[in-house]
């Protein structure tokens, strides 16, 4: 946290202070923390040396079980032990495929499901905080320090409620968010920045409950992705359920416990895994009915019962290169990421629409945790000598209002370059009206009914005028996390209008608020010396940021602007060693205010000066 | 208000990136620029700083998004060009257009709607080549336009060049539902 910092490539920007940052892959079936360690991207293991965090949190009896342990515990206890929360995450019952077949005890909340568990009501949100922090902790004590910031990667297809649901999830684990990251690109940052990459290139990226697809363009140190697509309910655990239904049909099994279904899609995991390297995989399993399954799959017969979703990943592999403007054979080459990719019948579908040998050489299950790592080293602001590259990512669904008649109109296309922003102007059509609600929905179809709600967004405060003679403008804003913020303003009186906004999906600020409040009861001790120290790293930060800028850029002050700020400075420094928290917090806002508009003059300058070393250099 | 609203927003995109006001333009150049830019002022660049400077370099970074994409789209740029020079296009209203235009449109729009539903990926692809070809010389016509400061004319073509792209579009999307 501290002032515009717009130093050269190359150029450190505190030398002396390594801010601990991680990158976290929170994956469908498992989740990774990596980091970067003299100069190189690795995975922090547990204590058994182990790089997986199986993503299963049990709330049984005891405190919740997070990874190994909840794992084995999943037949045995199915309605408390959650797998694969992350095909929850910003979604509602109609969403979720293959329902029918999962043990838990379902709330149909506002938006997002909710589980009912021995330890009472969890959303979504709430498992996958409990998965980031034990790799938080993981991370810090491996460190040895508190982390400064995490990248948190996601799919690239998930929706802006998916998002959001994640960073809440970061929120609730005590992570500071530097940025959401889309796991394809971030293979595409391990693969290219490993191999010196240019040119054009495929992600092909199938996980465990996700597919996506990115094209990127690749040159001198610039990420540029083209296109993305993908299926955000379609990954490994689908492979396993074909497999499952077949073990069921082939071995005549009535109706099964919820156990025995657990088990059985255990054991269609294990054959699933066991094709990989074998022609046949044995499937056996004693039921608790005493039954016996003894199956034997052929690596023929699974591709076969697969063949459809297959297929279902080179529906979006097509439009992706379409939006692109692209053909397979000006692909250069096709990186492989997840798990999945490692079946046969994946590798060659690949393979043959490319027309080239897909790329296998880093570890599925790593790469985007190692490319989340090296992204969040950057962000954090550790720069190293020629560690310097830009990620220009997109927003992978379009953005559009509900329209009359509930049509929608598309304000952002899917494939816009992010951050990104439109403005729509809107009128009132009654007298005196001072008041007005937009749905905002996302997603390609032409029907509100068919796209996903978002939010609702209520604009109050509008001056009353005659019908039709409000000019209400209102900002639709992505992030670069591909997060949507509205804002609107009444451009006849200039009025700001207030924007109140009822999330469809996803949870409350309140509901964040009191998550936060309970899990700073359970030890509150610990969470205000943690907020504290945290307080006074950024403010460190602050200043020594601040002192740099004035050296690099007195000119750009007057005396009475930069005593102001030296006032402001010397205000941070005397409370920042102190414990009153409120204090440095209010000091750090007074700092940043008064640096506000000699942040400004001297990222114009830095344009300026980037341009003009355009036209010297074509000189 | 800070520097970035009062100098920034009121330059138009051509001297954002120090490029001359004109139709033509060298992509290659534009990409470059539009890079180096980016590379200052994109948040990724920012993203350990205070909260303020983080909004600051997120509003950079949207308007240099937005001066690219409307700079390197041929269509868009020309419709830029003419709002800079006051110039009305008046797409809502103004829908005259030459008679021939009219009648091969409406022929290629039913042999997409017949390749459509007949499934037929090939010829869709292959209205999408005709269409894009037709469109090349439509665009070389619209920068001789512009250039000569033929204002009418260019508007004229560039409505005509908004029915197309609105065309190959519905061809993509076709092709889409046919690819599955």
């Amino acid at each position: 946290m501290a002032l515009l910092q717009l130093s050269e490539p190359g150029e450190s920007t505190a030398p002396h202070e390594h801010r601990l940052a991680v990158g976290i892959d929170l994956g469908t079936t498992n989740s990774l923390v990596a980091t970067v360690k003299s100069g190189m991207s690795v995975v922090l293991n547990d204590e058994l040396g182990r790089p997986l965090l199986p993503s299963i949190v049990r709330y049984g009896a005891g405190p919740a079980e997070v990874g190994f342990s909840a794992q084995s515990h999943q037949s045995i206890d199915p309605k408390n032990t959650v797998v694969s929360v992350k095909r929850f995450m910003g979604r509602g019952l109609k969403d979720i495929a293959h329902i029918e077949s999962m043990p838990y005890d379902f709330i149909e909340a506002e938006g997002m499901i909710k589980l009912k568990t021995a330890q009472g009501i969890k959303s979504p949100v709430e498992v996958s905080a409990d998965i980031l922090r034990a790799l938080r902790e993981r991370a810090e004590a491996s460190l040895g320090g508190p982390l400064t910031g995490a990248v948190i990667t996601v799919p690239a297809y998930f929706d802006d409620a998916q998002r959001q649901a994640t960073k809440d999830a970061a929120r609730l684990a005590g992570l500071s968010v530097l940025r959401l990251l889309n796991e394809p690109t971030a293979a595409a940052i391990a693969y290219g920045l490993d191999n010196a990459s240019e040119g054009i290139y495929a992600v092909y990226d199938l996980g465990g409950g996700t597919f996506d697809i990115s094209i990127l363009k690749l040159s001198k140190g610039v990420f540029q992705v083209l296109s993305t697509g993908g299926d955000s309910a379609l990954g490994g655990d689908d492979f396993d359920h074909r497999v499952f239904c077949w073990v069921i049909e082939q071995a005549k099994l009535a109706p099964v416990s919820l156990g025995d279904a657990r088990l059985l899609q255990m054991r269609a995991r294990e054959a699933k895994e066991f094709l990989t390297l074998h022609g046949e995989a044995p499937i056996t399993a004693k039921l608790s009915t005493g039954e016996f399954v003894d199956l034997k799959l052929s690596t023929e017969v699974f591709a076969e019962i697969t063949r459809t979703l297959v297929q279902k990943t080179l529906g979006p592999t097509k439009k992706a290169l379409r939006d692109a403007g692209l053909t397979p054979d000006e692909v250069k080459g096709v990186v492989m990421v997840g798990g999945a990719t490692r079946m046969p019948q994946i590798q060659h579908a690949v393979e043959a629409y490319f027309g080239q040998e897909p790329l296998n050489n880093l570890d599925p299950d790593k790469v985007v945790a190692l490319g989340a790592a090296t992204q969040a080293n950057l962000l954090a602001g550790n720069r190293a000598a020629g560690d310097d590259w830009l990620l220009l990512d997109v927003i992978p669904l379009s953005l559009g209002i509900e329209t009359m008649g509930g049509l929608v109109e598309k304000i952002i296309p899917r494939n816009s370059t992010i951050p990104v922003a439109r403005a729509q102007e809107f009128t009132t059509f009654k007298d005196g009206q001072t008041a007005m609600a937009l749905q905002v929905v996302q997603g390609e179809r032409e029907l509100v009914s068919d796209c996903r709600s978002l939010a609702r967004f209520e604009l109050r405060g509008i001056p009353p005028m005659v019908a039709g003679a409000a000019r209400i403008r209102v900002t639709f804003q992505v992030d670069a996390d591909g997060l949507l913020s509205v804002s609107a303003r009444e451009q006849t009186t200039g009025h700001e209008a207030n924007v109140e906004v009822k999330p469809s999906y996803g949870l409350s600020d309140d509901e964040i608020t009191s998550m936060l409040k309970d899990g700073y009861n359970h030890a509150s001790d610990d969470a205000f010396r943690r907020a504290l120290r945290e307080a006074q790293v950024e403010a460190q930060r602050l200043v020594e940021a601040v002192q740099s800028a004035i050296k690099e850029d007195a000119q750009l002050l007057s005396m009475l602007e930069r005593a102001h700020i030296e006032s402001c400075l010397a205000k941070l420094q005397t409370v920042l060693l102190g414990d009153d928290r409120r204090a440095i917090d209010a000091g750090m806002d007074a700092l940043s205010k008064a640096t506000a508009e000699f942040a400004a003059r001297r990222m114009n300058q830095s344009v300026q000066r980037a341009l003009a070393g355009k036209k010297v250099e074509e000189i | 208000m800070t520097s970035f609203d009062r100098e920034t927003l009121q330059q138009d995109f051509f001297s954002l990136f120090g490029l001359p006001r004109q139709q033509g333009l060298d992509a290659d150049q534009l990409e470059l620029l539009y890079r180096d830019i980016q590379s200052k002022v994109h948040p990724d660049k920012h993203a350990h700083l205070a909260d303020s400077d983080k909004r600051l370099a997120m509003q950079w970074a949207t308007h240099v998004n937005e001066a690219y994409q409307t700079l390197k789209d041929p269509l868009k740029r020309a419709r830029y060009l003419l709002q800079l020079a006051g110039h009305d296009v008046r797409l809502e209203t103004n829908t005259a257009m030459p008679a021939e235009f009219l009648i091969a449109q409406m022929e290629l729009r039913e042999a997409v709607a017949e390749a459509k539903d007949a499934g037929d990926a090939e010829t869709l692809d292959d209205l999408h080549r005709h269409l894009k070809k037709d469109s090349r010389a439509e665009y070389a016509l619209l920068q001789e336009a512009l250039d000569a400061g033929a204002l009418g004319r260019a508007g004229e073509l560039v409505r005509q060049l908004m029915f197309q792209e609105k065309l190959l579009q519905e061809i993509d999307d076709a092709l889409a539902l046919v690819e599955g």
